[in-house]
């Protein structure tokens, strides 16, 4: 374990986040982990770490870093300007850091969230089997909260012989405005009228202000329900579309309740949900409906897709610790 | 109303519902305990994790190691199995409360709502045994069934911002327990000291579904020392077999 970071100012939202807290639904807890799950497992593999490594989950406006000991660093997913000494630092690759540096972040370009990883992860103490931070129950994390200026992060044991890693550009998402989101209808689909169903799958949202780790609340076409919004409380699935009685749908994400007593007219896909995540109020989604068996092979075919980009990495690495790279 | 065979419905490409019906009814809650017991058992290698509630059963599993008709197919077998199986009688949590005053600061008013008096109040609330339908809104909280409606009382028109850790509530015909300081509208009409989640046991939260608890009023001197065992980690938690004597849960 070694000191890494020192938060010099901590950004609009700064969290430390892992794959999630699994297995404690039952007893209320909330998943939390990272909103995108794919550019925090990239930053992960970049610095040799396993995929679920706890990273910096940055949200909009980043945080500045003092570099606390020499290490090596990815960051991934949004682009919000990273810096590293105040010159651009590369995005979906690895960088080495040395202890006096800093990393800083500025105009926020595209996408919302951003993660850091460093080589080791971020070590905190696992609060039930994870060390993703659920802000509103101050579980995880540092001390349950976002970063603050003046804390110190320590990294776990970097793995042996960490490489100069670059992600190929076919494997780097584009952030846009506008979304496709593929569905699967259910569980409570019929519950909503046959106009309402249409409506859904047919008029474009737009993600309102109210969008946060919990969910996205969306404007546009109010969805018809048969009648009323309400349910017997059940489960909430992660990326579940629940419509209560003013007809406008909330895409519900991380740190969703376990439970909810309005009707859910479907579930957007896993695969979907990563880019969901990079979506900021004012931009716009459309729903598209598969089947569960669509939406099987389509997570059977990313996971391939995975599968391919974890073995170009292993197969290209190039040695990181010649320092001929002039800092 | 409970169905005739229960529904099997997609939560997205990770997540299956098993629906028995939709309403709020002990038998239906009941077959969820068992289902979620006998998937338990099974030891199904695709299962991450379950969340039971009042009618049905969220199966989350990993897409890698089933898809989900594979799923329904087992899942069908298992329900079956469920219905006709043996179970352990559930158990109940004493929860000892004390009310009023200090520490049920809407003792007065659900007592004055009710045309009651507040040791009536007392006396509806504590001394049965609650059925804990299931766990959600906040870690830790259990939605409980069973409430007299002698006692039931609105929420109140403006949420507090802070309800203390323990507090015991009354919201329309239902009864609760702040696992945390939280905001929140329910009537306050006491506290438990005892801890309702602690992230660092396991399991973390004390209450289960499928369980009951039980309020035992307790006196001002008795709060502070069950809260000094609590905090020293030496207080005993009541618990009994649940006998199922009565149907309104009465024991």
């Amino acid at each position: 374990m070694m000191e890494v970071f020192e938060v010099v100012q901590p950004g609009s939202l700064t969290t430390i986040q892992d794959m999630g807290r699994h297995g404690y639904q039952q007893y209320g807890v909330p998943v939390s982990g990272a909103m995108d799950s794919y550019a925090l497992m990239v930053a992960n593999l970049l610095v040799g770490n396993d995929e679920g490594a706890a990273c910096l989950e940055i949200t909009v406006l980043g945080p500045r870093l003092r570099i606390l000991g020499d290490t090596v660093v990815a960051v991934t997913g949004a682009d919000l300007s990273p810096a590293l000494n105040n010159s651009p630092l590369p995005m979906w690759e690895t960088v080495k850091v040395c202890s006096g540096d800093t990393i800083s972040f500025g105009h926020p370009k595209r996408g919302c969230r951003g993660y850091l990883a460093v080589a080791g992860g971020i070590d905190v103490a696992e609060v039930l089997g994870s060390r993703s931070t659920y802000v509103k129950s101050c579980l995880g994390g540092l001390d349950g909260r976002p970063l603050r200026s003046g804390d110190r992060l320590c990294s776990g044991e970097p793995r042996a012989g960490i490489s100069a890693r670059k992600l190929p550009s076919q494997y780097i998402p584009e952030y846009q405005g506008e979304n496709e989101l593929r569905v699967i209808l259910g569980p409570q689909d019929d519950y909503f009228t046959r106009k309402g169903i249409q409506t859904f799958l047919h008029s474009e949202y737009r993600i309102s202000v109210q969008a946060d780790r919990m969910g996205y609340r969306l404007e546009g076409p109010p969805i018809e329900h048969k009648a009323g919004a309400d349910i017997v409380s059940d489960g909430i699935p992660l990326g579940a579309v629940q419509v209560p009685g003013d007809g406008l749908p909330i895409i519900l994400l991380a740190d969703r309740q376990t439970t909810g007593g309005y009707a859910k007219i479907a579930t957007v896909s896993t695969i979907d949900l990563p880019k969901l995540a990079q979506a900021k109020p004012g931009d716009r989604v459309r729903f598209i409906q598969i089947t569960e068996e669509e939406a099987y092979q389509l997570l059977q075919e990313y996971d391939r897709g995975i599968d391919a980009l974890k073995q170009y990495i292993k197969c290209n690495d190039k040695d990181l610790r010649p320092s001929s790279k002039d800092r | 109303m409970i169905y005739e065979k229960p529904r099997f419905l997609p939560g997205g490409d990770r997540a299956l519902f098993v629906e028995f019906g939709d309403t709020i009814d002990p038998e239906l809650n009941r077959r969820v305990k068992q289902l979620m017991l006998t998937i338990q058992g099974a030891e199904l290698p695709e299962l991450v994790e379950m969340v039971p509630t009042y009618r049905s059963l969220l199966v989350y599993y990993d897409p890698h190691l089933t898809s989900p008709e594979e799923l329904r197919a087992k899942l069908k077998i298992l329900t079956e199995k469920s219905e006709a199986g043996e179970f352990p009688n559930p158990k109940v949590t004493e929860i000892p409360t004390a009310y009023g005053g200090e520490y049920g600061c809407d003792l007065e008013f659900v007592a004055e709502y009710n045309g009651l008096s507040p040791e009536e109040i007392i006396r509806f609330h504590a001394g049965k045994a609650y059925l804990i339908y299931m766990l959600g809104f906040i870690p830790g909280f259990a939605y409980l069934g069973g409430v007299s409606p002698r006692i039931a009382t609105p929420r109140l028109p403006t949420p507090r911002a802070k309800i203390l850790a323990g507090s015991v509530g009354i919201a329309g015909n239902q009864t609760g327990i702040y696992p945390a300081e939280s905001p929140g509208g329910w009537r306050v009409i006491g506290r438990t000291p005892i801890e309702l989640f602690n992230p660092e046991k396991e399991p973390p939260a004390l209450l289960q579904m499928g369980n009951y608890v039980k309020f035992v009023q307790i006196t001002a001197e008795e709060f502070k020392q069950i809260r000094k065992e609590v905090v020293q980690g030496t207080y005993c938690i009541k618990e009994t077999p649940f006998l199922r004597k009565n149907d309104d849960g009465s024991i």
